[in-house]
């Protein structure tokens, strides 16, 4: 079947199979391996994008259902060679150690944040407890989505 | 430091990561981010049940599966001599299973289809027909006469048995026991848990049948280890095979072995002339590939009235799975767990280690264990809590009593280890003034008289790291060196090859700012090449905190044959002798007249250029070494754990957690303390959540992350951590490793504090993990063992 959505601000459509999982369409058919995948059952949150500015887990999302609505990925997060806020935080307070787990953390920082411009540690704890990290601990993406709260309008080169 | 090196320092110092830049981009490339031009994909049929006889396998409906290209089985692999590959610990494991299947998730058959949807729907039409044997799923009674043999493979087995080992002194240990005034004896199991990197194992093999190349990208904390054993396993030559590493998503040791998938991908290819991928489910990868722990220990501790410890014992019943993998230094079958006295100065010591096969996955080795060091901490601190309890001492108070103290350094331990250097009564001490503890034990006290069931934990570990001295440590023969080379190029731009391979640690940056700290060269100029066979020096990777020990001692010894070097070619440049200069970093001058000098930058370039150097002198300043440990590294740590136990749910909440760790040198504190909150989160994650259970039949229970839990940010405090600097007096910079301390140290430091807080149930002992059903349990008075 033939599916077209909007990824990262542009349109992007392709012929899948049906049941064709919105992460391998991202990574597989578009190439856009930002995005990662480590579980079969919605519990790890590698695989986190936006569905219309709302995390979703695109490992148990089918592409079909994506089809029409607005995607981020972590690949859309930095515009025009200035990172985001929660890009840059995670860079400065050490959010992340192997990386695997990182876009899909800073998706949900992002959603996170723009509904709550000054989430406290308990409620940005919460916003990301649909996710695993094995390496950090926590505490410094805690830190980082904090460093991002505070320097919401700086954007730099890490 | 000045503030601005502060921020950005030269060598050591709190310096933001280089590998940051491309992993916040969604640049990083993981194995599964390899596409290649007709690629081809991969996957494995896994035995449903834990112990059968393979009556047959049809496979002819998956081969006429329109996408499907190959389908190998057990009997393919058999005509090439593949079907059982030698495994890390002189045994053999099945790479498809030909007889028997002994255990869940056994490979059985390998599909390869033109996508992954493909090859896994083809899985469905393989028709296998197992006749089901009784399953070993207790290591316990894995020795009863009427256990089923699992390895019925091995000529003339008839049992269950694998290897007993010992160490220390028997007879002596007996007599401090016999003059004892107290003994404490307690059975405890350290549970089945498992690794879990976010970033599952998987490979994508390429073997070019015109070069007779194969390249292999795969997840593997040791690449160099890997090429020799595919040579070893497959026959293919050495230098015809080219393991590349990329960007690792978390090891924790799962990615040191080579597993049954990589195999059956690199033959897949060299069958089909195509690239194959293979990349295991979560599923796949909490079933088969590397558990660790699984130690059952009965364990004593003897002592005087006066609460000084006389002597530990331990005979443990090591579960090893259906094959023997583990991945350790081949005289220590039970790894490096005979460090189990701790941090304390004993009269005598003895275990002994049983192990057993059991229809379970094979593995044991893994998860940041440090080699068994993380069964021998818990053995030792929960021995010590106990003895504590049984003689109304205070366990901080008792440890102090007990410690090595700083001038028995280097300190001969029972068992046989030297421990380099240590000051355990000073970091003990900071970790209490930090807790506040006679204020916890207070609150304690005043909470107790309310109902509330507040426990506080301490725990004091030393770890044994950066394996190891090549005479007594090796991995399949394979010495355990590592080696490290550190290209000058012409502008004074640096590029270091190591041996080790980062899963997450930072190496780009830490062994960037090594060098940088012994030339001056900025670590923003130095580019630091890894997790490359063809572009690399040779060594044995990154497992048992192993990177900074060994190769980072080889970062540092090859940059002072570098600056030796500079050194040389600096005198031809001043016109003076090589010894009548001095060194400040970054740069050689004379003596005496500090004016006079060169930068290494400088020197680089003259060194490349038409300088006239001395006769028997190289141009360049590139060098290499091998480093071969003169000993292990023993850092060490304090921690200190406060919980909250709900009396009417069960559930244990850690309030908070105090980390005092000694690593010697600190090169990066920022990648230290990350380190250390990992291992942190993965001791609340063993001690309170993790669990690879099994039922009778053998049936794995933990098989995907919906039963088996790992701690998200709500189940973790936010950590306090400090530090105290005790350099290793035999490490060229006196470094000694932290990538495991935390996950040694903290399992025993919660179930310490859980244990406490349940005291007024008079509870004495409980197994991990302390889940809410099982702390219930346990104040019910049925504490017992999770399997």
């Amino acid at each position: 079947m033939q599916v077209a959505m909007s990824v990262n601000g542009e349109e992007r459509g392709a012929e899948v199979e049906p049941r064709l999982l919105l992460v391998h369409y991202l990574r597989d058919v578009l190439g856009l391996t930002g995005t990662h995948w480590g579980c079969d059952t919605s519990n790890c949150g590698t695989c986190v994008v936006l569905m219309d500015g709302e995390p979703v887990k695109s490992c148990t999302l089918l592409a079909a259902t994506a089809a029409g609505h607005e995607i981020t990925t972590v690949e859309g997060m930095e515009r025009d060679g200035v990172l985001d806020p929660v890009q840059q935080g995670f860079h400065e307070e050490h959010g992340l150690q192997c990386g695997f787990c990182t876009p899909g953390m800073m998706l949900t920082a992002r959603a996170l944040l723009d509904r709550n411009a000054n989430p406290t540690d308990h409620e940005i704890r919460t916003a990301i407890s649909g996710q695993i990290c094995r390496c950090t601990g926590y505490a410094t993406i805690v830190r980082s989505i904090r460093w991002a709260a505070e320097h919401a309008n700086e954007g730099a080169r890490a | 430091m000045s503030a601005v090196e502060e921020q950005r320092p030269i060598g050591y110092g709190r310096l933001k990561r280089k590998e940051d830049a491309r992993f916040i981009r969604g640049q990083g490339t993981y194995v599964d981010d390899v596409q290649l031009p007709g690629m081809l994909h991969g996957a494995i049929l896994r035995s449903p049940v834990a112990h059968a006889r393979i009556a047959s396998i049809d496979t002819s409906a998956a081969l006429a599966h329109p996408k499907v290209h190959a389908v190998i089985t057990g009997r393919d692999l058999e005509a090439q001599g593949l079907s059982w590959m030698p495994t890390l610990s002189a045994d053999v494991q099945a790479v498809l299973a030909t007889d028997k299947v002994r255990f869940q998730g056994q490979e059985v058959a390998f599909v390869i289809a033109d996508d992954r949807y493909s090859a896994r729907d083809a899985l469905e039409l393989i028709d296998v027909d197992y006749d089901t044997l009784p399953a070993v799923v207790n290591a316990r009674k894995a020795l009863d006469p009427d256990a089923p043999v699992i390895r019925d493979d091995l000529e003339g087995k008839t049992d269950n048995h694998i290897f007993d080992w010992e160490s220390g002194d028997r007879a002596a240990t007996d007599a401090v026991f016999a003059r004892a005034d107290v003994v404490v004896s307690q059975e405890m199991l350290y549970p089945r848990v498992h690794p879990a990197p976010m970033e599952t194992c998987g490979a994508v093999a390429d073997y070019d049948r015109v070069s007779g190349k194969l390249t292999l990208w795969s997840t593997t904390q040791a690449p160099h280890a890997h090429r020799t054993l595919y040579a070893l396993v497959a026959g293919l030559p050495e230098h015809k095979i080219r393991v590349i590493s990329p960007d690792i998503g978390g090891g924790f040791g799962n990615k040191v072995g080579i597993y049954p998938g990589y195999v059956c991908a690199v033959v897949g290819s060299i069958v089909t002339g195509k690239p194959i991928k293979w990349v295991e489910d979560r599923s796949e990868n909490l079933m088969a590939t590397s558990f660790a722990r699984d130690y059952v220990m009965r364990g004593s501790i003897a002592a005087t009235s006066e609460g000084r410890i006389l002597g530990v014992q331990v005979d443990v019943i090591a579960d090893h799975g259906a094959f023997n993998t583990t991945a350790q230094p081949t005289r220590y079958p039970a790894g490096f767990f005979h460090v189990f006295t701790g941090s304390y100065d004993l009269e005598a010591a003895h275990c002994s280690v049983r192990g057993v096969y059991t229809n379970k996955a094979p593995g044991g080795v893994a998860y940041a264990c440090s080699f068994r060091i993380t069964e021998a901490v818990y053995l030792v601190e929960r021995m010590v809590d106990m003895l504590a309890r049984e003689l109304d001492a205070d366990p901080a108070e008792l440890r102090l009593r007990n410690f090595i103290r700083p001038e028995q350094f280097p300190y001969a331990c029972r068992t046989g280890w030297v421990y380099d250097s240590g000051d355990y009564e000073r970091t003990m001490r900071k970790a209490l003034a930090i807790a506040g503890y006679d204020e916890l034990r207070r609150e304690q006290v005043e909470r107790r008289a309310r109902g509330e069931l507040m426990g506080i934990g301490v725990g004091f570990f030393t770890e044994a790291v950066g394996a190891g001295p090549r005479r007594h440590m090796d991995i399949l023969g394979l010495g355990m060196a590592d080696g490290a080379e550190l290209r000058v190029h012409p502008t004074g731009k640096a590029q270091l090859g190591i041996s080790v391979q980062t899963q997450g640690q930072g190496h780009e940056t830490t062994f960037a700012q090594i060098v940088a700290e012994e030339l001056g060269i900025p670590p923003e100029d130095i580019e630091v090449v890894h997790g490359d066979t063809d572009n690399t020096p040779f060594g044995l990777g990154t497992y048992g905190s192993r990177s900074t020990p060994v190769s980072g001692a080889a970062t540092a010894v090859v940059a002072r044959k570098v600056r030796e070097k500079a050194r040389i070619v600096a005198g031809a440049m001043l016109e003076v002798a090589p010894e009548d200069l001095a060194w400040e970093r970054g740069r050689w001058f004379v003596r005496g007249d500090p004016e006079q000098g060169a930068t290494i930058q400088e020197i680089a370039m003259a060194a490349h250029g038409s300088l006239e150097l001395p006769e028997g002198v190289e141009g360049g300043l590139d060098s290499e070494t091998v480093y071969n440990p003169p000993n292990l590294t023993f850092p060490f740590g304090a921690y200190l754990c406060v919980v909250d136990v709900d009396p009417g749910t069960a559930a244990v909440r850690v309030r908070r957690f105090v980390a005092v760790d000694d690593c010697g040198t600190r090169i990066n504190p920022i990648i230290i303390e990350g380190q250390v909150h990992g291992g942190l989160t993965d001791g609340v994650g063993m001690a309170l959540m993790e669990l690879i259970a099994f039922d009778e039949d053998g049936n794995c229970l933990g098989g995907s992350l919906m039963d088996y839990l790992i701690p998200t940010a709500l189940e973790v405090p936010d950590w306090e951590t400090d530090f105290t600097v005790t350099p290793s007096p035999h490490h060229p910079i006196g470094a000694k490793g932290i990538g495991e301390s935390a996950t040694v140290g903290s399992p025993p430091t919660i179930v310490n504090a859980v244990v406490d807080a349940l005291a007024p149930y008079g509870v004495r002992h409980m197994d991990m993990p302390c889940t809410p059903s099982r702390v219930w349990e346990a104040m019910q008075g049925n504490a017992k063992p999770p399997q």
